[in-house]
């Protein structure tokens, strides 16, 4: 590592948007000042997880004065359909309900408090029918939402038997809940002339304006949909705020007044889906030298009541079913169960985490039994250039084993696990637990089609400069990266840059804001259109300073020069000449990821634009009279490539952590054989606050400038870090070994409290 | 009416709406939107408001979450929202904020900047774990707060310290010039209105800090009128009286917290304090309320069983006095007769050199989090280390907040030795009845009863019992 880059740049980045945060201005869907007459709605959801409707009683709720409508399944105009991969989600339940918070009525009243009255009046009989909550369960049913898919290179079956080692068991992970502090809602209104705007708190404006146009029957182009912003996100609005957004519309449409929908937090624990919770089997094979020659494991996901994106996140799920690691027969087969909970959806990491936490646990699992710590075999087996994943993509520019070296001689890691070995030794109900955890992540869509996006620039005559863009912000400071790219495209401050609420109307066709690719592709489409008007000002800036070669024209700090020369117009100027002389100071750029490609039949290709790599080394004390832990330190070192903004990608380093230790150890989501959520309260589930953070956290930048498809070579950063989390739950087993070597600790996340006092005393 | 300062301005609001969240009348009367509903349970910290009282000619401050504070609780307060901490420029918290960029999605931001403002107002010294402390009821989804830690010690290298006068703070840019107002204008309040006579009633509701009832029945609270017990002069008192302490029932968790007497009469319980709940919800939580509501998981319930505490019960200004241990009768039943009320609680203060006094709490999540299992005991030995007094209580262990009466009987002229605690582990695991739940299972309770049991001892002798001979024997049954 550098010197300059061994401690963060002390260069203050910002966020551009916080002044904003921070006084309370920022406005999200429930702060839009009300149009007079505006409704407000509300679903009325099953109290039932799998039966068929028996009858309905709404006359109360009907004559209690101040509700507008009670609206049914029978009332929508279009298709009643809101599935995206599969369509098999209505948007309200006609015959059948699947899940227990499925939306049966919608309810629209004068205002929020006659609307829960009027909830509490509806009564609907259900006959019941069988309820199944687990994913293996529903396998051996037959209750599957899609087909099964397996990945396959070399040969594990026959490989297996030439291992010195071969360790087999059973992986689980539980769900997660989103919990962005801003609940899914949307505020629709009436336009003239027909058609809705609709104001939605989600992640893919187009998947929300393809949905409601397709229940109201109406065609994309009657549907406008804006986003000022989201109060977080996490996955859980990428196709989910759509069911939200419909209901608003559908009720605005019939009603013609304008609808505000916005879930409670307990309605929106109830009613959306999660993280998957995943059940696995594995099998892992290892020579003498630790090489691990062959891994095969089963993957058993829960996928709710409905498809939504299940498949998608099952085969990012076999994508990183090897982690970081290089293995030369892998076979891993994943499974879409159909259960009676809601529909589970995308969050933050994708099915990534959930495939790495077994290989982890099949990892742990081969270093118990043979007395040796994970990392030795973690170390061992890391990828290098020239290896081939398991999907065919050949690894290039891989920082695996340099985060890893870097790692142990920052942290100086030796040191750290003696200092730990004598505090166990020296502690008789405390003891400490140390686990590495190294990262691999691959960037894009892994559905290619969806990796493209577009960008919209208008340069005003005063010189400034409006951005729009299909980009959601949602906390991740994308908007911010955004003004960046502009700013430094014209050589403008980032005060020059106005950036746009984002809007189907002015950036069209969009995929969402997920899969940590929205920056790369917004900000490559942003490019492009400040490089097309670029190029049309170029001539013009040639003329005003009698230069031939447009090469050499700069734009930087507002002005406009020829490099190496003093002379010089300003911004300004030049674009007030080109108005004049009838230039398109407008563009629309669009930007495809090349070179990816993926091919389901023989389930291989190149489907990563690059990969993310990163380490980290977790330490842990384990209070064992208690059962209770604190972490001490995470200690981190990651690839960003050459970060564009070190405060924002920061900022994500240490929120994803942190969620994904809560994920590890804290959010214990819990459904009951009925299918009822029990963790349905704040107060029963519960996500990391202040004292949970590691006393200690250390990130450190590791400077990549190889990969030419990240914007302006800064690497995605949404998700992987999410990942180092599962350090979380493997440090605290090893602390709890070193109290009882012989406990008995399932790998089965997360790992309570509850589990922690049992194992220790196990 | 309920009259009150709502940031710069005063505010009359009808008492038929005095059950009202004061979010709802913030986003939706008032119309002011800084203030974000998230939760509607006080677990989020995002509607944080700053609520000062006048006490001897200064406002001091306390954080509380609006979601689930009835509208009467503002009577004569200066409440204050992100509103009412905007300048034209940023003020120093909001400006350290940016700097370490310690909000991304926004959502919870400006509950954290009241918070973090509000720990200038407490007249406590500004320092780290104070700043921490009053926003340890925050929630952030985003951060992983460690951004906001950095924009706390960047406030403290700034004002740390003593406590800040309200003139530094306006001077130093952390507060608008019109705070320097807002006693004079509390003082004229409190002199124009005339304090209503309480008159209690009957039936309904009552009504303390509100944190339980508007989670449980949010509802019946903005429809009734309940009657409010928040703020009684003569529910506040805290004092002690020859070897007992006695306080009212609406004296607050944070009042107790605060208060030396209670702190020179029951002595290093700043870790017990943190254990329940949060800062805004100790601010707001009256002990009667948690008393009254007989949850078999209430920590201050089990910390006060544990002190073998007895009650006031008062109907027509008649006042009856029984232990506390015999209040509770079954799951949420009390011996509490129909208009009767909770007035006072009062214990003998656990003294003497060889008095030992431990309350033990595991949750899922350490802080801000229901227990698992509590528990409190209170040990007298004498010399030769006989028991001579022992009160054990647990929660989650039972329909009712549990004292272990058997067990605690079984201690009392035992020794205070190895034997005598495995002995008594069995009485425990006689007398409990835990059933599986949210919090756990029926068997990781009862191992956690013992653990918990075990750590009260090896607080009063750490070598009196070798744990790790435990092994191999969670299922305690």
């Amino acid at each position: 590592m550098t010197k300059e880059n061994e401690t963060m740049s002390k260069k203050k980045d910002i966020n551009l948007d916080a002044p904003f945060h921070v006084t309370g201005r920022t406005r999200y869907v429930d702060d839009i000042p009300e149009h007079e007459g505006t409704c407000l709605a509300k679903a009325y959801y099953s109290r039932c997880a799998h039966g068929e409707i028996i009858n309905i009683n709404t006359k109360a709720a009907e004559k209690l004065k101040g509700v507008v409508r009670i609206l049914t399944h029978k009332d929508i105009p279009g298709e009643n359909q809101i599935g995206g991969i599969v369509r098999d989600e209505p948007l309200l339940a006609d015959k059948d309900v699947h899940f227990y918070g499925q939306p049966v009525l919608l309810i629209v009243a004068e205002d929020e408090d006659i609307a829960e009255k009027a909830l509490d009046l509806i009564e609907i009989k259900y006959k019941e029918k069988e309820i199944i909550v687990d994913p293996k369960d529903a396998y051996e049913k037959g209750s599957v939402l899609h087909i099964s898919r397996t990945f396959k290179m070399g040969n594990p079956e026959n490989r297996f038997k030439k291992c010195a080692y071969v360790f087999e068991g059973e992986a689980c992970s539980g769900g997660q809940e989103h919990l962005y502090l801003e609940t899914q809602g949307a505020y629709a209104i009436p336009k003239d002339q027909g058609g809705l705007l609709i104001h939605s708190s989600t992640q893919g404006p187009t998947a929300v304006q393809k949905v409601t146009a397709n229940v109201l029957g109406i065609h994309m182009s009657q549907v406008e949909i804006n986003v000022n912003r989201i109060g977080g996100g996490f996955g859980g609005k990428e196709d989910q705020a759509s069911h939200w957004a419909a209901l608003a519309g559908f009720a605005a449409f019939m009603v013609k007044r304008p609808v505000k929908l916005i879930l409670s937090r307990h309605e929106d624990l109830q009613m959306t889906g999660k993280r998957h919770p995943y059940r696995s089997d594995y099998k892992i094979g290892l020579d003498e030298n630790l090489k691990i020659i062959a891994y095969q494991a089963s993957f058993f996901q829960n996928g709710g009541a409905a498809t939504d994106l299940s498949p998608a996140v099952l085969e990012r799920t076999l994508f990183h079913a090897t982690n970081s690691y290089y293995v030369p027969n892998v076979k891993v087969t994943a499974h879409p169960c159909k259960t009676n909970i809601p529909p589970n959806t995308a969050f933050r990491g994708f099915g990534g985490p959930q495939g790495k936490f077994v290989i982890e646990a099949a990892i742990h699992h081969a270093a118990r039994e043979l007395g040796i710590p994970a990392s030795k075999i973690q170390k061992t087996n890391l990828v290098e250039d020239g290896d081939t994943f398991c999907y065919g993509q050949v690894v290039e520019n891989s920082e695996a084993g340099k985060c890893w070296k870097e790692t142990e001689k920052t942290f100086a890691l030796k040191k750290l696990i003696k200092e730990i070995d004598e505090f166990n030794k020296d502690n008789k109900y405390f003891k400490k637990g140390l686990a590495l955890q190294p990262i691999c992540f691959g960037i894009s869509f892994t559905n290619t089609p969806m990796n493209n996006a577009r960008a919209l620039v208008h340069v005003y005559g005063d010189g400034s400069v409006g951005v729009s863009t299909g980009a959601v912000e949602m906390g991740q400071g994308v908007n911010t990266k955004m003004v960046q790219v502009a700013a430094r495209a014209f050589g403008l401050e980032l005060s020059d840059i106005r950036l746009e609420d984002t809007n189907t109307t002015r950036v069209a066709n969009t995929s969402p804001s997920a899969a940590s690719a929205t920056a790369d592709l917004n900000g490559k489409a942003l490019q492009d259109a400040c490089n097309q008007i670029l190029d049309r000002i170029k001539p013009l800036a040639c003329e005003l300073l009698n230069e031939k070669n447009q090469k050499n024209i700069r734009f930087e700090n507002g002005s406009v020069s020829v490099k190496g020369k003093r002379k010089k117009i300003t911004w300004e100027e030049l674009v007030a000449t080109a108005l004049l002389r009838r230039i398109n100071m407008s563009a629309k750029g669009h930007y495809s990821t090349p070179r990816i490609h993926f091919d389901k039949k023989k389930e291989k290709g190149h489907p990563f634009a690059y990969h993310v790599y990163g380490n980290s080394i977790f330490v842990v004390t384990v209070d064992c009279l208690r059962g209770t832990y604190e972490f001490d330190a995470v200690k981190i070192v990651h690839d960003f490539g050459a970060s564009m903004n070190e405060a924002v990608d920061l900022g994500q380093i240490e929120g994803a952590l942190v969620q994904g230790m809560g994920w590890m150890t804290l959010e214990d989501v819990v459904y009951d054989k009925k299918g009822l959520l029990k963790s349905n309260t704040l107060a029963t589930y519960k996500i990391p606050d202040i004292y949970f953070v590691p006393k200690e956290l250390d990130v450190r930048f590791l400077n990549t400038r190889k990969d030419n498809l990240a914007i302006l070579k800064s690497k995605a950063v949404g998700e992987p870090p999410l990942m180092y989390g599962l350090g979380a739950y493997f440090s605290i087993v090893n602390a709890i070994l070193a109290f009882n070597p012989n406990a008995e600790i399932p790998y089965d996340a997360p790992i309570t409290t509850e589990k922690i006092l049992m194992a220790l005393y196990s | 009416m309920i009259r009150f300062i709502l940031n710069n301005q005063s505010v009359e609001a009808d008492p038929k709406h005095s059950g009202k969240a004061f979010l709802d009348f913030l986003r939706k009367d008032e119309k002011l939107k800084g203030m974000k509903l998230v939760c509607k349970e006080g677990e989020c910290g995002a509607c944080s408001v700053l609520v000062g009282e006048l006490i001897e000619g200064k406002v001091v401050y306390q954080s509380m979450t609006s979601c689930i504070m009835p509208l009467a609780n503002a009577h004569l307060k200066h409440i204050v929202t992100i509103e009412g901490i905007n300048m034209e420029e940023l003020n120093g918290v909001q400006q350290r904020m940016v700097d370490n960029n310690g909000t991304q999605c926004g959502f919870c931001t400006p509950g954290f900047v009241v918070g973090m403002t509000g720990a200038l107002l407490t007249g406590e010294p500004v320092t780290m774990e104070n700043m921490i402390k009053n926003i340890d009821g925050n929630i952030c989804r985003c951060t992983g707060y460690h951004s906001i830690q950095r924009a706390c010690e960047s406030v403290v290298d700034d004002l740390g310290g003593k406590a800040k006068s309200l003139n530094t703070l306006i001077k130093k840019g952390y507060l608008p010039a019109y705070f320097k107002t807002i006693a004079k204008q509390l003082q004229k309040l409190n002199e124009e209105t005339k304090k209503e006579k309480w008159e209690e009633r009957k039936e309904g509701i009552r009504l303390g800090g509100g944190t339980d009832l508007y989670v449980q029945k949010p509802r019946a609270m903005y429809e009734s009128e309940p009657e409010h017990m928040y703020d009684k002069p003569q529910l506040n008192k805290i004092s002690r009286v020859g070897k007992e302490f006695r306080f009212g029932a609406s004296v607050t968790m944070g009042d107790l917290y605060r208060s030396d007497v209670f702190n020179e009469a029951v002595p290093g319980q700043e870790e017990f304090f943190k254990l329940l709940s949060s800062t805004p919800i100790r601010n707001m939580a009256t002990i009667g309320g948690n008393l009254v509501n007989a949850s078999p998981i209430g920590d201050f319930t089990i910390f006060l069983l544990g002190l073998n505490s007895r009650i006031v019960l008062t109907l027509k200004n008649k006042n009856r006095i029984i232990d506390l241990k015999d209040f509770y009768k079954d799951y949420k039943k009390m011996d509490l007769k129909k208009g009767e009320y909770l007035k006072e609680i009062r214990f003998d203060i656990p003294e003497g050199k060889n008095t030992y006094f431990s309350f033990e709490k595991v949750s899922q999540r350490k802080y801000l989090d229901i227990a698992g299992v509590n528990s409190a005991l209170l040990l007298k030995l004498d010399d030769e280390k006989n028991i001579v007094d022992a009160h054990l209580s647990a929660g989650g262990v039972g329909p009712i907040p549990w004292y272990l009466k058997k067990s605690s009987r079984f201690l009392i002229g035992k020794k205070f030795e190895k034997k005598t605690i495995e002995k008594t582990l069995e009485k425990i695991n006689e007398e409990i009845t835990p059933i599986s739940d949210a919090r756990g299972s029926a068997d990781y309770k009862r191992l956690l009863l013992r653990q918990l049991f075990l750590a009260h001892c090896l607080k009063i002798d750490e070598n009196i019992f070798d744990v790790s001979t435990l092994i191999g024997t969670e299922k305690v049954n």
